[in-house]
């Protein structure tokens, strides 16, 4: 029963792992762009989410009508105004400035919070939970992320495969020169993706909040679940995004059944074991 | 040269160090055929480039419809009515074949080109709108790339290299749908390796070398020697 628990709790908990990797699964899929301050900008969405809940006393969930438009409102500025200036044939430059961006976001936060760590209260939300086998009970909030998680990937793709901005998004990423010669301004479709992006990481961002404490430096972790999340799944596929993030919980949540030292290892492991036998993934996308 | 749609004068051009275009002039009018023919790395291309804002000028001036328009990106270039059919089709292998179309048409200029009318004019279009557009043999590919510019309703249409890598039939089959497309007075620009053929299709032609003009006019007031010697320069 203990591992039947272990894998649930594991599948559970990736659905907040396919969120951290959501956006940057988006972001590399539309501009080929690597940004190393993913991580940052959650635990940056955190605090935003946290300093709203603090002023007005409204619910963490019911910040989100706040905290995701703000967040989306950044990233398109931060695209216009920094990050397409970095795109070209050299991948050199983004990854500095994103990583430029992850130190200034880091001790931003440092200096304005300090270095205690927060925790957005959801009350009993975090406490419910119920028995869906005798002996193995799920909380209710690590089923609602996973829901969101799900509902999320699949507006994405909706988004993606159904609409004129999605059209965009993969006309763009598939030939940017061409892109433009059918009125498309690339500065504003990478914009538009980058908004969207910042929508989810807030979304993330509250969600982790109210999992657990976080703290300034929080964010390289976070980063480097979700960049094991979508390279699992296989780049520029959502899906298997989704599918990177459970793997990833389970490995977790197995490793620290044998061991609790060994639960961020035993995800680094799975990762390891899956690079080695599928380079590009379980779901790499083909067509492009 | 008052009332021409696309003039063109003193054009310059490079790629870092290397010149391209050596000032390149010439006009357009309404309607009119021009063939543009020369040897590999004549500046053709390039010149379309320029004309479609891939390439910003800075030496010269490109002025459409009475607006200087060299210094105006691709994107704002579409809108005013010039549209490129690249050479290799360079269609988006993410998108359907109804895909790739509708973006063309997303700069919504008005005019008669709309999924319909160009499902009429390439019928296999209609029956493989939801392929993808990659999967489809090179000449349908080009009818999509041709669709695809046209469903932007321009006024002016680029085409770059329109039979390159298509089977001779399949050329022919292209060539007789052109001349639909041009019927209703289409301005048209033809960058064409197939000299005859761009040739006939043409009411006047422009021939390149090193990027400098070597001979234009209408193709019957040049001997075929004297195309050929401005062709490939001996």
């Amino acid at each position: 029963m203990e591992i039947i628990n272990a894998l649930i709790q594991g599948i559970l908990v990736g659905g907040l792992y396919a969120l951290f990797a959501a956006g940057l699964s988006l972001i590399f899929g539309v501009m080929r762009l690597v940004n190393i301050s993913h991580g940052d900008l959650i635990v940056a969405a955190a605090y935003l989410a946290w300093t709203i809940v603090q002023a007005t006393g409204l619910h963490p969930l019911l910040c989100l009508v706040i905290v995701v438009p703000i967040a989306a409102a950044i990233g398109y500025l931060l695209q216009r105004g920094i990050l397409n200036r970095t795109l070209g044939k050299d991948i050199l430059p983004p990854l500095l400035v994103t990583f430029g961006l992850s130190v200034i976001i880091q001790n931003g936060l440092l200096q304005t919070f300090s270095a205690d760590s927060r925790k957005l209260d959801a009350g009993w939300l975090e406490t419910k939970s119920f028995e869906v086998l005798p002996g193995v009970a799920v909380g209710l909030f690590p089923v609602l992320i996973f829901a969101t998680a799900v509902a999320t990937i699949w507006a994405l793709q909706y988004m993606f495969y159904n609409t004129k901005w999605g059209r965009a998004f993969r006309a763009t990423s598939d030939d940017p020169e061409i892109a433009q010669l059918l009125g498309l301004d690339n500065r504003k479709v990478y914009a538009k993706a980058m908004a969207i992006c910042f929508g989810v990481v807030a979304l993330a961002g509250v969600f982790f909040a109210i999992r657990a404490n976080f703290d300034p430096f929080m964010g390289p972790a976070r980063l480097i679940f979700g960049f094991e999340a979508v390279i699992i799944g296989g780049l520029g596929n959502l899906w298997g995004t989704l599918v990177g993030g459970i793997i990833l919980g389970v490995a977790q949540a197995i490793g620290a059944q044998l061991d609790p030292g060994w639960q961020v290892l035993a995800g680094h492991v799975a990762f390891m074991c899956i690079l080695t036998f599928r380079p590009r993934g379980l779901f790499p996308r083909t067509s492009a | 040269m008052a009332d021409a749609l696309l003039t063109i004068d003193s054009l310059e051009a490079s790629y870092g160090d290397a010149r391209a275009l050596h000032g390149i002039s010439f006009f357009l009018h309404q309607g009119e055929t021009l063939a543009l023919i020369g040897a590999n790395g004549a500046g053709k291309s390039t010149l379309l480039k320029c004309i479609c804002g891939l390439i910003q000028t800075k030496t010269g001036s490109i002025k459409y419809k009475g607006e200087m328009i060299g210094h105006l990106p691709a994107y704002e270039i579409v809108k005013r009515g010039i549209a490129l059919v690249p050479e290799g089709r360079r269609l988006f292998p993410s998108l359907s074949v109804e895909e790739n179309l509708m973006l063309g048409g997303q700069v919504e200029r008005a005019g008669p080109w709309k999924l319909e009318s160009l499902f009429s004019l390439f019928p296999i279009l209609k029956e493989k709108r939801n392929l993808p557009s990659t999967s489809l043999s090179g000449g349908q590919q080009q009818m999509v790339a041709i669709g695809r510019a046209l469903m932007s309703n321009p006024d002016l249409i680029l085409f770059d290299e329109l039979s390159l890598g298509l089977a001779p039939i399949v050329i022919k089959d292209i060539y007789d749908r052109l001349a639909d497309i041009t019927a209703s007075g289409l301005t048209v620009i033809l960058v064409e390796q197939d000299v005859t053929r761009a040739l006939t299709s043409a009411s006047r032609f422009m021939c390149l070398q090193e990027g400098r003009v070597s001979l234009a006019g209408a193709p019957q007031e040049h001997s075929r020697d004297a195309i050929t010697t401005a062709y490939f320069g001996t």
